[in-house]
């Protein structure tokens, strides 16, 4: 491979260097060029990037040097930290309203970005928790993306309501929760079509639903090899639609997943959970912290910094 | 969408404010490639080799450093019109990528094109295992006008394109596109079923003229050279279709993949419409690269 990973790298960086009492600015702007190198390498937005090394330049210059640890590897726990802060110290559920009341939740995204699939993944999570969740096939668009739910839905075992594709999707919507109130349903999550964030058409067709229905959570559906255009596609569906939180998709994958810090730094909002394979059982939690090491690409040293 | 009078102009409005070719000047070009999804190395190589030029032949203005740039891209990203030959041959296309990047659209899209030069085409309906894969096909195949091969969720994929093969064969198909299932090229039994579907074609249909296109979705980062890189183990890559460029995303990756793996892009995807495939135009893959959305 091209790029040699970033403990080698600092290795480098920091060989002639015995460990000092303090980080001087020379420490830590050597070794924060190649953390830039390595957050840039993994498809953290070029912005985001910068704003960050900056952040923690100001944070780490002076801070003295643990011991058992190089000046390289102390930037390293510092830069870390900032990553596993800034993605949300902890994990985050769902918020779901108790008993019978309705929690409407409504899944959004780009085309292809998994949104179908994650939609059947949620309702097997809700169904193990003892809810009742109906799925509402809002997609009039792709072909067979009806289906696609009826599909999925049946191999959960969770009833999807559809009208077809001749429906605006805010009326099949409407019926939707008609139909879960009348038969018991808690949870109702709506598939949408894939748009992209500059379709002014498809935009407002999602403004539509929000205005017409109560929707409690505006999930973004994100492909987690997204590169730098994470940052125009989730700025801008949270700007015109509002979201609440992110499911970052096929993490299953080799990517490096730089865009779970671009899409939180932007949005501010909780990621809550990953996609890990085409099973509808592959959904996990978020862990702000396997991702930070993920992203930097460096697990091994982040243990050895833990065991410090 | 744009014309290239105003592509020109957002080019200049990105490098004006420049009289001299300095460090900043460089910062720019870096910010403007990384920001297209170029890949900090890709980037680092381009400007390596920029400033050699500038040196190299004692470039002065801004604009003169700015052509040199822009031209040896659109040259390195050129396609000669060979790309095609499979077009105008009794040719086989096997379509393959990771999931949900427009494989299926493609092939749909690129049967309505070949269609509409009076190509006989078949298309095979080898992704078995997603849910209404093949009922998606089917629905492109009735938009292009044209014959499908089926398979149901379940069967074997291999079976379905030897199948394929026959009726191309017997209908006397002038193309057959085969499209496959997403699968990520870190799953090695996934991408062994892909060898095998590689080994059919070559077995059962010698005679036709091999295409194997990978498709990359234009949104993707630094992940889609690793794409690149797996799924050519796999079958002789020819060319690249990268999709979802109608967004403002700008596909930069393909030329880094162009220049290590020496991959061409030969499609566009600019939509969901039949309609929305496009031959690769470097000229304007590069001056959109260099545009701000
Ligand atoms: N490997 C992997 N594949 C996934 C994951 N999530 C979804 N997919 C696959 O990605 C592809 C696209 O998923 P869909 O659920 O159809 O995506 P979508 O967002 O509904 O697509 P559109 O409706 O066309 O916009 C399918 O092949 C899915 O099986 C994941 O976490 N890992
Ligand atoms: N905007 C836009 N959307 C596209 C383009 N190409 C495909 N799509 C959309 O992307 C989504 C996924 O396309 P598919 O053709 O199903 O992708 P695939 O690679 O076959 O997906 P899997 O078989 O699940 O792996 C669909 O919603 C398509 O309409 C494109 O060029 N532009
Ligand atoms: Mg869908
Ligand atoms: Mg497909």
């Amino acid at each position: 491979m091209a790029f040699e990973n970033l403990s080698d790298k600092l290795q480098n960086v920091f060989k002639n260097l015995r460990s000092k009492g303090r980080l001087t600015e020379a420490d830590v702007k050597a070794a924060l060029k190649e953390v830039k190198m390595a957050l840039l390498e993994a498809d953290v937005n070029f912005k985001v990037v910068k704003q960050f090394i900056k952040a923690v330049q100001e944070r780490a210059i002076g801070q003295d040097v643990m011991n058992g640890l190089n000046p390289g590897q102390m930037v390293i726990k510092i830069v870390n930290e900032e990553m596993v802060a800034l993605m949300g110290n902890e994990t985050t559920e769902i918020a779901l309203k108790p008993g019978n009341e309705i929690t409407i939740i409504m899944m959004v995204g780009l085309q292809g970005a998994g949104k179908t699939t994650t939609t059947a993944k949620l309702a097997g999570l809700f169904k193990k928790k003892g809810r009742k969740p109906l799925l509402a096939a809002c997609d009039i668009y792709r072909p067979a993306a009806i289906q696609q739910l009826h599909i999925n839905g049946e191999k959960q075992g969770v009833e999807v309501f559809s009208m077809g594709d001749k429906n605006k999707p805010v009326d099949i919507a409407k019926a939707a929760v008609e139909h879960a109130s009348k038969n018991g349903y808690n949870t109702l999550i709506i598939d949408t079509a894939g748009r992209l964030h500059v379709d002014e058409s498809m935009m407002e067709e999602l403004q539509e639903l929000k205005k017409n229905i109560q929707i409690d959570q505006c999930i973004l559906v994100v492909d987690a090899m997204t590169g730098q255009d994470a940052v125009n596609v989730s700025e801008t569906f949270n700007e015109k639609i509002g979201i609440d939180g992110v499911i970052l998709t096929k993490l299953d994958g080799d990517t490096r997943g730089g865009a779970a810090l671009s899409i939180r730094s932007v949005t501010g909002r909780p990621i809550l959970y990953v996609g890990m394979g085409e099973k509808l059982t592959d959904l996990e939690q978020f862990y702000p912290d396997r991702m930070a090491s993920r992203i930097l690409g460096m697990g091994d040293v982040l243990t050895l910094i833990d065991k410090v | 969408s744009k014309t290239r009078d105003n592509i020109v102009a957002g080019i200049d409005s990105i490098f004006s404010g420049f009289s001299s070719i300095d460090e900043e000047f460089y910062e720019e070009i870096e910010e403007i490639l990384v920001m297209g999804d170029l890949g900090i190395n890709a980037t680092t190589a381009i400007i390596e080799d920029l400033k050699a030029k500038v040196k190299e032949n004692k470039i002065k203005e801004p604009f003169e450093c700015k052509e040199l740039l822009i031209k040896s891209m659109k040259e390195q990203m050129d396609v000669g019109e060979t790309a095609y030959e499979f077009e105008n041959k009794q040719s086989v296309v096997l379509v393959i990528g990771v999931n949900g990047v427009g494989k299926t659209t493609s092939v749909g899209k690129l049967a309505g094109k070949l269609k509409d030069q009076g190509k006989k085409v078949v298309l095979a309906a080898a992704d078995t295992f997603r849910a209404a894969a093949s009922e998606q096909l089917t629905e492109w195949a009735n938009r292009a006008g044209v014959d499908i091969i089926g398979g149901q969720e379940g069967a074997d994929p291999a079976a379905v394109v030897f199948d394929a093969v026959a009726a191309a064969k017997a209908r006397k198909a002038d193309v057959l596109l085969c499209d496959t299932a997403g699968r990520l090229h870190n799953k090695k039994n996934l991408m062994e079923e892909l060898r095998k579907i590689n080994r059919i074609l070559e077995k059962e249909y010698p005679e036709a003229y091999r295409e194997t296109l990978v498709v990359l979705d234009g949104t993707t980062g630094q992940n889609a050279l690793s794409q690149a890189r797996e799924f050519k183990e796999v079958a002789d890559i020819t060319g690249i279709i990268l999709t979802k460029l109608d967004g403002t995303a700008k596909g930069g990756i393909a030329v880094a993949i162009q220049s290590e793996l020496k991959i061409p892009v030969k499609y566009i995807g600019v939509g969901e419409t039949i309609d929305d495939l496009q031959k690769f135009d470097s000229e304007q893959f590069i001056n959109a690269l260099f545009t701000q959305n």
